[in-house]
């Protein structure tokens, strides 16, 4: 067999092209992978940028959205007027679901001492639109935060969130840093 | 004051303020104008002092899944793309690749829900390329170069079964149809495209077009926005008379894996030693990716063959240049993708044109206190980077078009039936048909040669 076709052009040709292609992808591989940095990047958006426009609730792949509202309990005042809870033009303060801003109830409110009152996020119930961040902001300390919830994110190669945002308040983070959150410190590795 | 603390000042400035004037209403007023800025994070009321037992809760801060786990699917796809060469090459066994299949349904698609994969993995790279900045993962890298990788050397087995997208697609080809050759060649066009719009998008960081445009990854997620739905039903009842439609005419990774396979080592051969043209295989590809025997019906004259040569080296050069300008003309549109050109258009409409949606960008580019020039600057540099990358695309997929017409116009010769090796996706299906044994000896392939020729 191997003295018939002693040197085929085809083969040949095959040949030096295999290895250029092999070469080059195995090249573009060794150039990206210098790049690298150990460990992964996942999305987050930074809320000292956010805007609170209401399209993570919107614009997530998932539905409802990865994106949640999360309490940082450290910066809250406890207060009995809670600018994320209620709506502003409330008359009667009570828990009344036309009383609250969250259109889905999802935040809870707990009596806990005279005048103070603890305010948790059933994460269940969030779709991220941010309302409650907006109210907090704009009447508390900002403790509410929307933040991407990580156990949820299915961290997408490209953001439909981030491409959205007109605050560009998304970008891909360290691990490290995986929660952007004024007021809290990452988990430490280790 | 307390060294120690450096944002205590700061602080203590910010508390003051609402204390002086208490909850009066001059004071909500001055707040709602601070709303229009981004006053974010102010430490308006301090934290209490609690008297009671009450334990501050901690706030919830889960982590993304381990790092190890994103490993664990580099391991699993270099496992399961060896098993299906095995089974193709070695064993020549459907059924193993059938069961790599529904393997690779749960494992990439249903269980990792269609991400990371492959075909989209093809624009982060683009962009790991084009953009020194982005830090592209591991797992990307791997994902892009193993598939390419062993389709230079077996080819295309990713596709077989390891790939979620054409795994879904696989078990919906119930009824294949035989397209016509040329139909088949002009719809094959349409990847190239698809390959240079997602490397153009990808190239200027404007977006992932694959990504957003999967149609299966909403099944994947059991989660999809209902226009995706539709196409992805779509893609699957068109699939059950057109095999695996997504696979061979969108599919821009499919072009780099067809490409690359057209020169593998060791591709997956119907016969396992020799083709006696019984013809029992003709009909067995639902892809219509096998080449039939063709003879010299009226051997060409030297004269012809020339002319032909001729006609094509003028025509594909012309082709180029032709789709080249067209690209370029349409660079504006192209670039009309991108957030950012689509931002500056705004900013330059009157208010009252503005759609709610297109109110909030512009109100918070314009509350963000950054330079309409710089924006400008910045968006003239991304049409310009559209505007040659029209160029290239247009003459990238003129060239297509020129190189795709003269395969379809000059005859070949071929002897035998063999799979074709760039568009083959080496599902093994064509395997069962041939009667050719391994072990046969000469007496016995003449017996089989007789009884096909009859």
């Amino acid at each position: 067999m191997e003295n018939q076709d002693k040197f085929n052009r085809r083969d040949f040709l095959h040949k030096s092209l295999r290895t250029g292609i092999g070469l080059s992808l195995v090249g573009v591989a060794a150039f990206l992978a210098r790049k690298t940095n150990a460990g992964n990047y996942v999305w987050q958006l930074d809320p000292s940028k956010c805007v609170q426009c209401g399209r993570c609730a919107t614009n997530c792949v998932l539905t409802p959205s990865a994106v949640k509202c999360i309490h940082v309990y450290d910066m809250c005042g406890y207060c009995d007027l809670c600018g994320g809870y209620l709506r502003p033009e409330t008359k009667e303060f009570n828990t009344a679901a036309e009383s609250q801003l969250c259109p889905t109830s999802a935040i809870k409110r707990k009596f806990v001492e005279e005048p103070f009152f603890e305010y948790t996020i059933d994460e269940k119930l969030c779709i991220g639109c941010g309302k409650c961040v907006k109210g907090c902001n704009a009447f508390g300390n900002g403790s509410l935060q929307l933040q991407a919830q990580h156990k949820i994110c299915v961290n997408c190669n490209e953001c439909s969130i981030a491409r959205a945002c007109p605050a560009e308040a998304w970008s891909r983070v360290p691990l490290s840093e995986a929660y952007q959150l004024r007021g809290f410190e990452n988990p430490k590795k280790g | 004051m307390n060294p120690a603390k450096p944002n205590r000042p700061d602080k203590e400035k910010n508390i003051s303020v609402p204390m002086k004037k208490g909850a009066s209403i001059a004071m909500l007023v001055i707040l709602l104008a601070l709303l229009a800025l981004n006053n974010f994070g102010i430490q308006r009321f301090p934290k209490p002092d609690f008297e009671s037992k009450y334990v501050v809760p901690a706030t919830q801060a889960p982590m993304p899944r381990s790092i190890i786990l994103e490993y664990l699917d580099v391991v699993v796809l270099l496992a399961s793309i060896s098993l299906v060469t095995w089974f193709v090459l070695k064993k020549r066994s459907r059924m193993g690749v059938f069961g790599v299949t529904v393997f690779s349904i749960l494992y990439f698609g249903f269980y990792r829900e269609g991400c990371i994969c492959a075909v989209g993995s093809l624009q982060n790279v683009v962009l790991g390329l084009f953009h020194p900045e982005y830090h592209i993962p591991l797992t990307a890298i791997a994902f892009f170069i193993i598939p390419l990788l062993f389709a230079l050397f077996y080819g295309r087995t990713f596709c077989a079964g390891v790939c979620p997208l054409g795994a879904i697609q696989d078990v919906f080809a119930i009824k294949p149809m035989k397209l016509n050759e040329w139909v088949q060649s002009l719809l094959g066009l349409v990847p190239y495209i698809y390959l240079g719009l997602a490397v153009l998008y990808a190239a200027t960081g404007t977006d992932f077009i694959i990504c957003r445009y999967d149609p299966f990854v909403g099944f994947f997620r059991v989660n999809a926005p209902f226009f995706m739905f539709v196409i992805g039903v779509l893609f699957l009842l068109v699939g059950v008379f057109i095999a695996r439609p997504y696979c061979r005419f969108f599919c821009p990774y499919g072009v780099l894996l067809n490409l690359v396979s057209r020169v593998s080592k060791k591709h997956l051969s119907i016969t396992p030693t020799v083709c006696i043209d019984c013809r029992l295989c003709e009909n067995s590809c639902p892809f219509g990716a096998i080449n039939k025997p063709l003879g010299h019906k009226s051997p060409e004259s030297r004269n012809v063959t020339v002319k032909r040569l001729i006609l094509f080296t003028i025509l594909i050069p012309l082709f180029m240049l032709l789709g080249g300008f067209g690209g370029s003309m349409i660079h504006g549109n192209l670039a009309n993708v991108n957030p950012k050109v689509r931002l500056a258009s705004e900013l330059l409409l009157p208010d009252n044109q503005l759609t709610s949606l297109q109110q909030v960008d512009v109100t918070t580019f314009r509350s963000s206190g950054q330079a309409v020039d710089k924006l400008n600057e910045e968006v003239a540099s991304i049409r310009r980077q559209f505007y040659w990358g029209g160029w290239i695309l247009g003459g990238f997929v003129g060239l297509v078009i020129g190189l795709t017409l003269a395969r379809l116009a000059i005859p070949r010769y071929r002897k035998g039936y063999w799979p074709s090796k760039g568009e083959c996706l080496s599902c093994g299906r064509c395997l069962e048909y041939c009667p050719v044994k391994p072990d046969m000896n000469d007496a016995q392939l003449n017996a089989l040669k007789k009884s096909a020729a009859q």
